[in-house]
């Protein structure tokens, strides 16, 4: 396969790999595994929230004293919706999605033999490996795992008096945050100086395909705004264990006066918020990028706007660093900063419309091929449309106060990101399957994969909305204990039934995964007519990507359909792939 | 181990689930973008998902109506609050319905077929320009509006004769306090805390004295705290040891309670208890609730006012709460005349 490159040994090719393909497939496993995890824990809790003190043996049998008699303990409550939120926003839909599909694509989208640099990626995937094992470890701590929300707000982050979790748990989940942010950082510099400095010839930054302008523009935003939220973590680190007051002031707890004095809370949450806000981001645009690159090809049509949707991003870029102080408005802020955060934050809205009338407009008169990446993609603009349309809501501070911390906005984030972010890295995977196993996955599984979700995220996180306008407040452990919220039940049980079939919907995915890598029918080098150039690689991997000379890039990735001037399609096929050069009399876009 | 059980159940399922799509011989080689049947199918599908979301959108929005808040806002910022939701979710909605309806049916209308040839259309600035106008103008509408509204909701500098109270939050309970004869609170801290002064109000402040804490009923053990009808309250909150948050649904009113400052939220209630058990709303929604608590063996309630905790606590954070009793001015004064002073109880 690579004999002329030095010999490979099974641990320099399968473990300590520096090609980005495998490092790709390795960030890829480990997300899934640990999507898996984050997955199955929201069943758990949802099974919690439909039937409140009832036995499961599921329960029991994975939770151990935390579901004592087979129902969930408070405590263990709090650490599930804790470790589920964070194991989905960093470890899956971050490093899994990301991670994956920056490096697969990088270089070869951009015509390179690899990343810039190997090593510091190979030393990124480990990294991201070491921090989720000690997040998984973190599970298993006899005081259980941190259990403050995702978001970690001190004081309760702070105090181990104040909930059993925020003892070794949470110490152990700032360590492996810290790794991980470390690996994010190496990722996303090796990023950005791969896209500035080794595209082909031919390659301007006016012809990327959009899934590289995505992934370039995350990077960007995670070296901004990663460091924050390391350095955040770091003072709470100061404040749990070496008795400074970063965060903490005034605490009276167990009966006793603390010595913390001058400290703010509202401290942590700005710099924990300056992250926090672009990572939605950094966890929306590459799914966004996949799709865009998806839907084109599929619809056998150029994107529609492709500038424009360039513009876009960069504008949500920018707007995602100033927005913060929206999830903040009720924290005591001064209420002349809220305007500020309620202006920008609405802003966001205009960059997002122009992306979802340019998705819409491609669709517009295509020839959409309907496989299940397609599907997934078409599924993301419309749970991306449901989702982001209640941040209007959430965005204008005064609405922000009766909904704030309700269901509303769970169901709001579930759908504009989570879902939205998932069924993008679907749509991925579907998609660029058999360029990272030289097979075909299957596509009736694919369909019935697809269907299952669909519907069950729609029925999940659409009612919930309106748990939310009656006023229940999340991470609730039971709704029991207000006569206002008991007729709420009837919803939950819907939600619940909803997010089973969801949960149970991935292992068709699963199993169309891992038996696709070894019985999948061999893929032919470009299966979906695609004009990137990754299809032009040869189906086998090989280091260095290309065998001879990486390709030249002579057009724009969107050359589809075209026809000359007899309204013939050039060449007779509905796709010219970017290397083909200009042909005579051809209009350059 | 009994998890390991779990888990192998899962593996099997997934290898069944292969095994039968082999099974039914779906497995076959084929050209591999989709084929022309497949696209038929699923974009006929797509059609049924639109109908599915919105029968759920209608759902939710019909099947909820009696299980939502009262319409009827109890405060008068809940009324300034109300009426933009009111727009903002009409434009949300208008605008969902009809995206999606573009979507679902273009993914329907050109579903490929053989010899459907796809329309290069890579630009057009006029349509560009167009759907950012648009937005920007909408939602330069919406900000404005919005931003009368925050004012109005949160400006408390020009309040006359507000009523001041002091929420004081600790894991997991509600305490308050009454600004008392001089409408000035004393100060509080942390430090002050001792036996009976749960609040940790400094006794040596001469506005303390007269400050009337609320305290739990000898029998019931509920604490209740009372507000008068159509009088501006000012909330001063603190915390004294994690964050938590004073949300009061039916007010449309909620703030974060920070250890180590005081923050602040206006309120004006404008809708007591007793007429709040009278409104329709209220009486369906409570209605159906005692029809399920009879069904459930619990015992019958009826409609109260309450502050919950809305801000991750600890364990019991799902059950952090104080009644809240709004009443006539007349009989709110009465009751707090009944109430003990600071001095007095301590």
């Amino acid at each position: 396969m690579s004999d002329h490159h030095h010999k490979e040994t099974f641990v320099t090719k399968y473990i300590f790999s520096q090609d980005h393909k495998m490092i790709a497939k390795q960030y890829l496993i480990t997300g899934m595994i640990m999507g898996i995890i984050g997955i199955f824990m929201s069943m758990l809790f949802r099974l919690q929230l439909a039937y409140p003190g009832e036995s499961f043996g599921i329960i029991e049998a994975f939770l151990g004293e935390g579901g004592e008699g087979g129902v969930i303990t408070p405590d263990m409550y709090l650490a599930l919706v804790t470790i589920h939120g964070t194991i989905m926003v960093f470890f899956v839909l971050t490093a899994g999605l990301s991670g994956t599909f920056s490096n697969l694509l990088i270089p070869l989208q951009i015509g390179a033999r690899d990343m810039a640099s190997g090593f510091l990626n190979m030393l990124s995937y480990w990294m991201f490996f070491l921090s989720s094992l000690v997040m998984v470890l973190s599970l298993f701590v006899t005081t259980g795992p941190a259990s403050a929300g995702w978001t970690i707000y001190p004081p309760l982050s702070a105090l181990p008096q104040a909930m059993p979790g925020s003892g070794a748990g949470m110490t152990l989940w700032l360590v492996s945050m810290a790794i991980f942010i470390a690996s994010s950082l190496l990722g996303s510099l090796n990023y950005i100086v791969t896209v500035l400095n080794l595209r082909t010839k031919g390659m301007k930054m006016t012809r990327l395909p959009l899934t590289i302008w995505a992934f370039f523009i995350t990077a960007i935003i995670g070296v901004i705004s990663f460091p924050v939220l390391l350095s955040a973590a770091l003072l709470l680190i100061f404040d749990r264990s070496f008795g400074t007051s970063f965060y903490l002031s005034d605490i009276f707890i167990a009966g006793e006066v603390l010595h913390y004095k001058g400290g703010s809370p509202i401290l942590f949450e700005h710099l924990f918020w300056f992250l926090g806000h672009p990572e939605v981001y950094i966890i929306l645009l590459p799914a966004l990028g996949l799709t865009s690159e998806v839907i084109a090809t599929n619809a056998r049509k150029p994107i529609f706007g492709y500038r424009a949707m360039i513009a876009s991003i960069i504008a949500i870029a920018f707007l995602s660093t100033i927005v913060w102080g929206h999830h903040m408005f009720v924290t005591g802020m001064n209420p002349f900063l809220g305007s500020v955060f309620t202006f920008t934050t609405l802003l966001i809205a205009i960059p997002s419309a122009v992306k979802a009338f340019n998705y819409i407009t491609t669709l517009w008169r295509g020839n959409l091929q309907l496989n299940p990446a397609m599907m997934f993609s078409i599924g993301l603009v419309s749970t991306f449309i449901t989702g982001g349309l209640t941040g209007l809501i959430l965005g204008d501070s005064a609405l922000d106060i009766n909904v704030h911390d309700t269901m509303f906005v769970v169901a709001h984030f579930h759908l504009v990101m989570g879902v939205s972010a998932i069924f993008g890295m679907f749509a991925g995977v579907y998609h660029w399957f058999p360029k990272m196993y030289g097979r075909m996955m299957n596509k009736d599984l694919g369909y019935l994969h697809f269907w299952l979700t669909a519907i069950s995220a729609y029925g999940v996180f659409f009612p919930m909305h309106f748990t939310g306008l009656a006023g229940l407040p999340r991470r609730y452990y039971n709704n029991t204990a207000f006569p206002m919220f008991d007729d709420l039940l009837a919803i939950n049980v819907v939600i619940t039934i909803f997010a089973l079939i969801g949960g149970f919907a991935q292992l068709i995915f699963l199993a169309n995964f891992f038996i696709s890598i070894k019985k999948g029918p061999k893929a032919p080098q470009n299966p979906w007519k695609s004009n990137t150039l990754e299809w032009t690689a040869p189906v086998e991997h090989m280091h260095g990507n290309w065998p001879g000379e990486i390709p030249h890039v002579e057009r724009w990735p969107y050359d589809y359909s075209k026809t000359d001037e007899n309204g013939e399609l050039w060449g007779g096929q509905d796709f010219t792939p970017q290397n083909v050069p200009i042909r005579e009399g051809e209009e350059v876009f | 181990m009994k998890a390991l059980f779990y888990i192998i159940i899962g593996v099997a399922l997934m290898v069944v689930c292969w095994q039968l799509v082999k099974l039914l011989g779906l497995t076959k080689k084929e050209d591999q973008t989709a084929t022309p049947k497949e696209n038929d199918v699923n974009g006929k599908l797509m059609l049924v998902l639109m109908t599915f979301i919105y029968v759920l959108m209608v759902w939710s929005l019909w099947g909820t109506r009696e299980v939502l808040l009262p319409q009827l806002g109890a405060s008068a910022e809940a009324y300034h609050i109300d009426i933009l939701f009111k727009y903002s979710m009409a434009l949300i909605l208008f605008v969902q319905f009809i995206l999606q309806a573009l979507i679902f049916w273009f993914t329907f209308k050109y579903r490929g077929t053989e010899g459907r040839k796809a329309y290069f259309f890579a630009d057009s600035h006029k349509l560009e320009m167009w759907w950012t106008i648009t937005p920007a103008v909408v939602l330069a509408g919406m900000i404005i509006y919005g931003l009368m509204t925050w004012n109005a909701v949160m400006d408390a500098s020009d309040v006359e004769d507000p009523l001041i109270i002091e929420l004081y939050a600790q894991q997991f309970n509600w305490n308050a306090r009454y600004a008392g004869e001089d409408n000035t609170l004393g100060n509080g801290n942390v430090r002050f805390i001792k036996g009976a002064n749960v609040m940790g109000v400094d006794m040596t402040d001469k506005n303390a004295a007269d400050d009337i804490p609320v305290v739990a009923d000898p029998v019931s053990f509920v604490k209740e705290l009372h507000l008068p009808k159509g009088r501006t309250v000012i909330f001063k909150l603190r915390s004294q040891d994690v964050l938590h948050s004073a949300y009061m649904p039916h007010f449309r009113a909620q703030m974060n309670c920070v250890p180590g400052m005081v923050t602040q939220i206006k309120m004006t209630p404008t809708v007591t208890t007793a007429e709040m058990r009278e409104n329709a709303d209220t009486k369906k929604k409570f209605e159906n609730i005692n029809i399920l608590r009879k069904s459930q063996g619990k015992e019958e309630v009826e409609f109260d006012y309450v502050l919950l905790c809305n801000k991750i606590c600890g364990a019991s954070h799902y059950n952090m709460q104080l009644k809240i009793v709004v009443e006539e001015e007349a009989d709110f004064n009465a009751w707090l005349k009944k109430q003990k002073t600071l001095a007095e109880s301590l």
